[in-house]
């Protein structure tokens, strides 16, 4: 069992009932809040959400969240986990709802999956194989290649490929997992990949 | 490459499990917990759970019940049945529900689909229609757990959901369900073929074969199946080990 406090930032994107409960499963003693003073007092940080890139953006602004969230990982120095949009937000700017300027933690935007054939449908939604690229402890005790959940419509683009940890084969192949320093995002849903989503968890609850 | 996924569907009334044939003559066939319990052990793909009763008894669905079975659940969750706003949807997306399964309210109200897609983005917008087939080959609609015709044409409904925001169509043949008799596969085609957003294949499915038809006949992206996981020993897992088997790719798992 790992005993720490993770906040689990709300900023209204979306499900969070599931991350907090997954996040529980692996040991963690979890607070959910919308208030930025929270970020304070706890060791880790989970950035959620579902949801478009510039309503995300919006509601973190309202709430106060930006600087907070940079204090807290450039200052110090706290693991962030970001999940699905709460990934895509990492990154400088994102097109989804209009071009609008992201967290700037992990140098890259977001666009839009373009399909590769007549076939592909989009949003991809469903299980899809994560490529480690980059050896990481977020995939401890994870194969390469493992199936992961999926459900979103736009990817990141990394300006860096220092920053790629995970590519998956969709539309070709796009990034499904990124790391600056402390900071990591996922495409993909741990919360709701089953085992190996929960051992991801557990790995980013580890360091 | 994007798996095709092996659903199992729970309906939901009352207190328990139910299994119907046609959309009627409801059997019960245990408590939901239980089963949830179960498939997450085994890990599935994907669960489905539809209250039955919630439109009929003209009331949202029960946010309590539903946030107990998403605390046991770690894969995703689509929860259906009673939805008529987007207050409902709100509070089912709150209580853990990966995704919403809309069906009726899509009839009254198109526009929930197009403020619910904006709100909460297409990917948990899932919309349910119920189809049968007419003695001149022509399908339509019904909506209130089949009972009530629409005047709407499959094809055509479901490429005006998706227009309007739908980020997954789940169709189900009303004279297959319950029957186990292989899925309506010219329906499920049809469908597929007219929208570029993931189909659901939903209504019939007896054996693993005819999941195996329903991806390569009818060109759906999942399929979702309840009588033949509830009355037989086949299971989501041994499905996908046939679809495999066939050159469809499906997720493996590794179960700790």
């Amino acid at each position: 069992m790992i005993s720490m406090d993770v906040l689990v930032i709300d900023y209204g994107m979306g499900n969070l009932g599931s991350v907090r409960r997954s996040l529980e499963e692996c040991g963690a003693r979890v607070i959910v809040s919308d208030n930025p003073k929270d970020i304070e007092s706890v060791a880790k940080v989970v950035l959620p959400g579902v949801g478009a890139f510039a309503d995300g953006m919006a509601n973190l602004n309202k709430l106060g969240w930006v600087s907070a969230i940079y204090d807290a990982v450039k200052k110090e120095r706290l693991p962030l986990l970001g999940i699905c949009l709460g990934m895509q937000l990492l990154a400088d700017k994102g097109y989804e709802g209009g071009e609008t300027a992201g967290l700037g933690l992990v140098p890259g935007k977001v666009i839009r999956l373009e399909p590769d054939s007549p076939n592909t449908k989009i949003p991809h939604i469903g299980w899809n194989e994560v490529n480690q690229t980059k050896s990481d402890y977020i995939f401890n005790g994870i194969d390469d290649g493992t199936d992961f959940y999926f459900v979103h419509s736009y990817h990141f683009v990394s300006t860096d490929t220092e920053h790629i940890l995970a590519t998956t084969p969709f539309c070709n192949k796009f990034v499904s997992a990124v790391a600056a320093g402390n900071i990591i995002g996922v495409q993909f849903h741990p919360e709701k990949s089953g085992y190996p989503g929960l051992q991801l968890l557990e790995n980013f609850l580890k360091i | 490459m994007l798996k095709v996924r092996v659903i199992p569907t729970l309906l939901w009334k009352g207190v328990g499990l139910v299994k119907g044939i046609g959309f009627d003559s409801w059997r019960r066939v245990g408590t939901v917990m239980p089963a949830i319990k179960v498939y997450n052990t085994r890990q599935v793909d994907e669960l489905i759970i539809v209250d039955i009763t919630a439109t009929a008894e003209k009331r949202s669905p029960d946010y309590n019940e539903i946030e107990e079975f998403a605390a046991e659940c770690f894969v995703p969750l689509t929860v259906g049945g009673g939805i008529n706003s987007i207050d409902d949807i709100k509070n089912l997306l709150r209580a853990g529900a990966d995704k919403v399964c809309i069906n009726r309210a899509t009839y009254d109200n198109p526009g929930i689909v197009q403020k619910a897609a904006d709100k909460f983005g297409s990917q948990c917008i899932v919309v349910s229609i119920d189809a049968r087939r007419h003695p001149d080959g022509n399908y339509e609609c019904l909506s209130h757990c089949g009972m009530r015709p629409t005047g709407k044409e499959p094809g055509i409904w479901a490429k005006e959901m998706e227009q309007r925001g739908a980020g997954e169509i789940l169709i189900t043949s009303v004279e297959r369900d319950g029957t186990m008799l292989g899925y309506d596969l010219e329906l499920i085609r049809m469908v597929a073929e007219c929208v570029n957003i993931p189909v659901i294949a939903s209504g019939g499915a007896g054996n693993y074969h005819h999941m195996y038809e329903a991806v390569s006949q009818g060109r759906c992206s999942a399929v979702a199946a309840a009588s033949m996981f509830h009355f037989t020993q086949q299971t989501p897992m041994e499905a996908k080990q046939y679809l495999s088997s066939k050159g469809v790719p499906v997720r493996n798992v590794n179960v700790r």
